[in-house]
Parts: C-alpha cells; sequence; structure tokens
C-alpha cells in the first residue's frame, strides 16, 4: 500500500553539472519498493511550483529503510528541489506505479539506458542479482561525466558498457548502435529499457525482431500519480477505445502495449 | 487544544447544500478524485463533506489525446475530455464501492443533449448512495455539450428543469467562469428549479510549447484551475450570493483552510477542493481540522455565523 510521508534528507549530492543524487529515509514506502516504480514529490514547502514531481526510485536501502532517487534539473520543480539539505524532510507519496516484471527463474537480462532514464534500471540490476540473473547493462550519455551510475552498477556485479556521444568513455556513438554491434540477440531473455523515446524505440524495435520479451518505462506530465486525474494518457497499441495512465497502469509497459514517440 | 484530542460537540461544521446533507463542507470536486478508490491508501473517504464523482456521460468516452495536462503559474491546464466509463458502469461498479464505504456521493453528468441529462438523473434515480447530482453544463474540454449548455441561459434552464423533472433528488449545476454574466446564468437555473449551485468550473486556457511551437496541449485549449483562480471564482460567488437565494458549494484554487475560509465569506455554503488534492491527497481532513480550530479560536459556534460575512451592506 502507498503512502505519504515526510523522509528524512540523509544525503543530496550534485553528481555533475545538472544532476543529483537524493537519499531519504522513509521505512514505510521503502519496504514496499519495487523496480520500476516511482515516488511523487514535492519540490518545496510551498504552493509554487504547484505539483509534485514523478521520480524513479534508483536505489533502495530495505535494512536502511531509505530509498535514493536520482534526477536531472530541468525545469522549476527539479531546480527548487536541488535546495533540500540534508536532515530536512521531504513530503513524498509512494512507492507509486506498476514496476518491471520480474523474471520467474534466473534469466540473462539485459538493461539499456538512455541519460537520466539509467535510474529505474539500477534499483532494478540490483534485485535481478540478487534473483541470479546475468545482467548486462549499456548506458549511453553524452559524456562521461553523465555515466553517474557506473560504481552502483559496478558493485552490484553488473556487465557493465557504455556510449558517451563525444567518445570520452566506452562506445563512441549512441547507445542504440552499441546494442547492434555488442549484444548477440539470442544470448537474451529479457530486455528493459528507460531513456529518450526514439532510443527506447530502436530498443523494442530490436527486442520485437528477436522475439525477446521487453518493457519500457514511459516519462509523463503527471498530477496526482494515482490514476483519477487521467492527465498522463498513452495510446494502447492493441485497443483503440482507451488510453492507459501512466502513472497507474505504467510507468512500465510491455513493448507490445504500448506506442513509442519516435 | 490539540485537533487530536477532539473538539467540544458544541462546534457545528454540518451543512445543508439545497437538500445535500453534509456533516462538513469540505468537498472534493469532480474530476479530481476519481470514483473514490485511487485515494483509498491516503485519506478515509468517509470523512469528506462529500465526493463529487469523475463526470460521467451516458456512453463511456476515451477523453483526448494526449497531452492532457500541464502546468502553469500557480495552476494547471487539463483537457482530459471527459473520459469516463459511462453512467452503467458508474452506477454498477463504482457506486457500490462508494456505498460501502460510506461515502457521501454526490454524482456529476454530462450530456450532449437535454435528453441525456435527463435520461442519466432517471437512471441515478432510486439508487441508493447518491446525495445529489451535480450537472457539468460547464466542460471546456469536449465539443459537444459542456459548455455549449453552461453558456447560455435558456439551455441552462432547460437542462436544469429537464433533470428537475426526472429525479427527487437535489440538483446541483456546476457554473462555467467563462460568461460575460455569471448572474444570470444562476439566475435561468434558480429558475428552472435547481436546488444548489456549484462554483466555478475551470477557466478556459492555452499554454505553447516554445520548442515545438505548438499549443502544448493536444486538445490547444484547456481548463485553469488551482491557486491563480482563486481570486476569479471569489468574486463571481460574491456576485451571484448577492442576487440569488440559492446555497453554493464554493472552489476554485483552494489550498488550505484559509482558503476555504474566504470561500464561505463570500457566501459558499461548502467548499470544494480540487487541484489541492493532486498535491496533498489529506488536504480535505486538515482543512477540516483547521476550519474547526479557527471556529473554536474565534468562538464560532456554526458554520451560518461565518457564511456571507463578507458582504457589507
Amino acid at each position: 500500500m502507498p503512502v505519504m510521508q515526510q523522509g528524512l534528507v540523509i544525503s543530496h549530492n550534485q553528481v555533475n553539472r545538472d544532476m543529483f543524487e537524493l537519499e531519504f529515509i522513509a521505512p514505510d514506502i521503502a519496504a514496499e519498493c519495487q523496480p520500476g516504480q516511482f515516488i511523487h514529490i514535492k519540490p518545496g514547502l510551498r504552493d509554487q511550483p504547484l505539483l509534485r514531481r514523478p521520480l524513479s526510485i534508483y536505489d533502495v536501502d530495505k535494512h536502511l529503510g531509505s530509498i535514493t532517487l536520482l534526477y536531472k534539473v530541468v525545469g522549476t520543480g527539479t531546480r527548487l528541489l536541488t535546495s533540500v539539505r540534508t536532515k530536512e524532510y521531504v513530503d513524498v507519496m509512494g512507492p507509486l506505479g506498476r514496476g518491471f516484471k520480474l523474471p520467474d527463474q534466473q534469466e540473462r537480462t539485459l538493461l539499456v539506458g538512455g541519460g537520466v532514464g539509467i535510474a529505474p534500471l539500477v534499483y532494478l540490476a540490483r534485485v535481478l542479482e540478487e534473483q541470479g540473473c546475468h545482467i548486462t547493462v549499456l548506458h549511453g550519455t553524452e559524456s562521461r561525466r553523465q555515466l553517474v551510475a557506473f560504481e552502483k552498477l559496478r558493485q552490484i556485479g553488473t556487465e557493465f558498457f557504455p556510449a558517451t556521444m563525444d567518445g570520452t568513455a566506452g562506445f563512441k556513438g549512441l547507445v542504440t548502435e552499441l546494442l547492434s554491434k555488442k549484444i548477440e540477440p539470442q544470448s537474451l531473455d529479457r530486455i528493459y529499457t528507460c531513456g529518450p523515446e526514439p532510443m527506447m524505440a530502436v530498443v523494442a524495435d530490436f527486442a520485437a525482431r528477436h522475439s525477446i520479451e521487453a518493457e519500457v518505462s514511459l516519462e509523463e506530465y503527471m498530477a496526482c500519480g494515482v490514476g483519477a486525474c487521467l492527465g498522463c494518457a498513452r495510446k494502447l497499441k492493441t485497443d483503440d477505445t482507451q488510453y492507459v495512465k501512466v502513472c497507474k497502469d505504467g510507468p512500465v509497459f510491455n513493448i507490445k502495449e504500448v506506442e513509442l514517440y519516435k | 487544544m490539540n485537533i487530536e484530542m477532539g473538539m467540544p460537540p458544541k462546534i457545528d461544521i454540518s451543512t445543508d447544500l439545497g437538500g445535500i446533507k453534509l456533516d462538513n463542507p469540505v468537498c472534493a470536486a469532480s474530476g479530481t478524485f476519481g470514483y473514490g478508490r485511487e485515494y483509498e491508501p491516503y485519506v478515509d473517504i468517509s470523512k469528506i463533506g462529500a465526493v463529487i464523482v469523475k463526470g460521467t456521460t451516458l456512453e463511456p468516452r476515451t477523453g483526448n489525446p494526449p497531452p492532457r495536462i500541464i502546468e502553469t503559474a500557480a495552476g494547471m491546464l487539463n483537457a482530459i475530455g471527459l473520459e469516463n466509463p459511462g453512467i452503467e458502469e458508474f452506477l454498477n461498479t463504482h457506486l457500490p464501492f462508494l456505498r460501502e464505504n460510506k461515502v457521501t456521493v454526490i454524482a456529476n453528468i454530462a450530456g450532449n443533449t437535454i435528453e441525456e441529462y435527463a435520461a442519466m438523473a432517471e437512471m441515478i434515480e432510486g439508487n441508493a448512495g447518491v446525495a445529489g447530482i451535480e450537472l457539468n453544463i460547464s466542460c471546456p474540454n469536449v465539443k459537444q455539450g459542456g459548455l455549449q449548455f453552461g453558456t447560455d441561459p435558456q439551455m441552462v434552464y432547460e437542462v436544469v428543469k429537464a433533470v428537475k423533472d426526472k429525479t427527487t433528488l437535489p440538483v446541483m449545476p456546476k457554473l462555467s467562469p467563462n460568461v460575460t454574466d455569471i448572474v444570470e446564468i444562476a439566475r435561468a437555473s434558480e429558475a428552472g428549479g435547481a436546488d444548489a449551485l456549484s462554483m466555478i468550473n475551470t477557466l478556459m486556457g492555452m499554454a505553447v510549447d516554445i520548442n515545438t511551437r505548438k499549443p502544448f496541449l493536444a486538445n490547444i485549449f484547456g481548463g485553469l484551475s488551482g491557486p491563480a483562480v482563486k481570486p476569479v471564482a471569489l468574486r463571481m460567488i460574491y456576485q451571484v450570493y448577492r442576487e440569488v437565494k440559492l446555497p453554493i458549494l464554493g472552489g476554485g484554487g483552494i489550498v488550505n483552510y484559509r482558503d476555504a475560509l474566504e470561500f464561505l465569506m463570500v457566501g459558499a455554503t461548502a467548499v470544494s477542493v480540487g487541484t489541492g488534492i493532486f498535491i496533498n491527497p489529506g488536504i480535505t481532513d486538515e482543512i477540516v481540522s483547521n476550519l474547526l480550530q479557527y471556529m473554536q479560536d474565534n468562538n464560532i459556534a456554526a458554520l451560518s455565523e461565518l457564511i456571507g460575512v463578507a458582504h457589507q451592506a
């Protein structure tokens, strides 16, 4: 059951020019978190900006009862959030949404992240590793400075391959190019991806072409975050008569379910 | 004194909205609370003054294509387009859930024609657990129905009358602020036999995405809600209260008890919270607690002592 509570901030660090890692204690939420779910966070204590912001769960420490969010400053809300300090409280609701479907057995998994879209894949990697899955991670960014999850993914024990546009680390070019060059489709049981939609669309095509189960994690503007306002609508591939809601039916969807913006 | 310890019984915050009896005056506005299920983990839904359920139509509606919402200064725009499962699904699935949870329910209906409004009122009649009917005659986001009814006094009169003929429940049209003279619309509602007025629906607006150079919302226009609209709502309720004797459910940008007090003081008999729920699902409870505290601190025994007090002779 999701809850609303005040999370005590225990660390809040800028990890590069525009990305931050925020860790807070919220035991009731942490106990329930599934990979791929999100936290609806109020950026400030005042009424402006008004709405909460949905942020991916980056990591969870169930013993400590803490949740870590990785976010990029994109507007007024996230900019305001950067001013929260250690020992202050954040107003959080969660965990919300439907997360990644975890395999029933030990599988060979591929995680493809683009930019800050790596966030939900890190906690996913942690849980997949606990289940004994083999995990390969591809992370595409502009430059090596955005490869912020490298250390966590190494500790978890994933096979990690970066792709940077400027070639400052790993493969030089798009992560989708790295995907087609590096990955043997027959060596995979399942793919998970989160990042810009054109990137996810290529990953989804790759998975569909090779008949590999795959899920995408989507982002939409949201108001309520719980399925009440019907704001975050997405068209279904399979059914013209209804829209799914990213906050409640997602944010994770099977690639067979939703249309991606290319 | 701490609210948690309970208040002296002498403070009365029950209210009567044209025959809709409310234990407290703080309601959840239509379209912001679904059919109640989504907020069950966060708030005791039976304690909300009334839950005005999502606008419901005769047939199911898929709603508008995305993007449907965008935050704006001190508010947000929405163009959901009345996505809903239709009146039968409401009566068969959602109403029983609300009834079991002892929720005070106000249905909200929207039609394409006067006949559709009347038909829905007739379908609701006889179902236990509906305290009243709010008429959505002011949705700015659908092409047919909605706003076209709410901006024409003659149409308002006719739709209210048609619904009144088919139901024994109190009927409360929700007025649009997108009119030149709100008092004229309120008078037409009264003439049609309305038991109360709900004020106000969202203000029609738009936003542009400067990157794509296109309107942000797929529907181009959307309804503005949130604190940005509060002064407009207060002004309109103030005007209507002076001219029309119907009780008013007042709302528009309420996010705390001070906002709620302003609405009561300009003449609202009860208040509705909408966008504020998205930020704080427990907001209705908080407003009620703070309202009680305010009344105790100021030696006010009943809500009636607050309603309309901002009107100086």
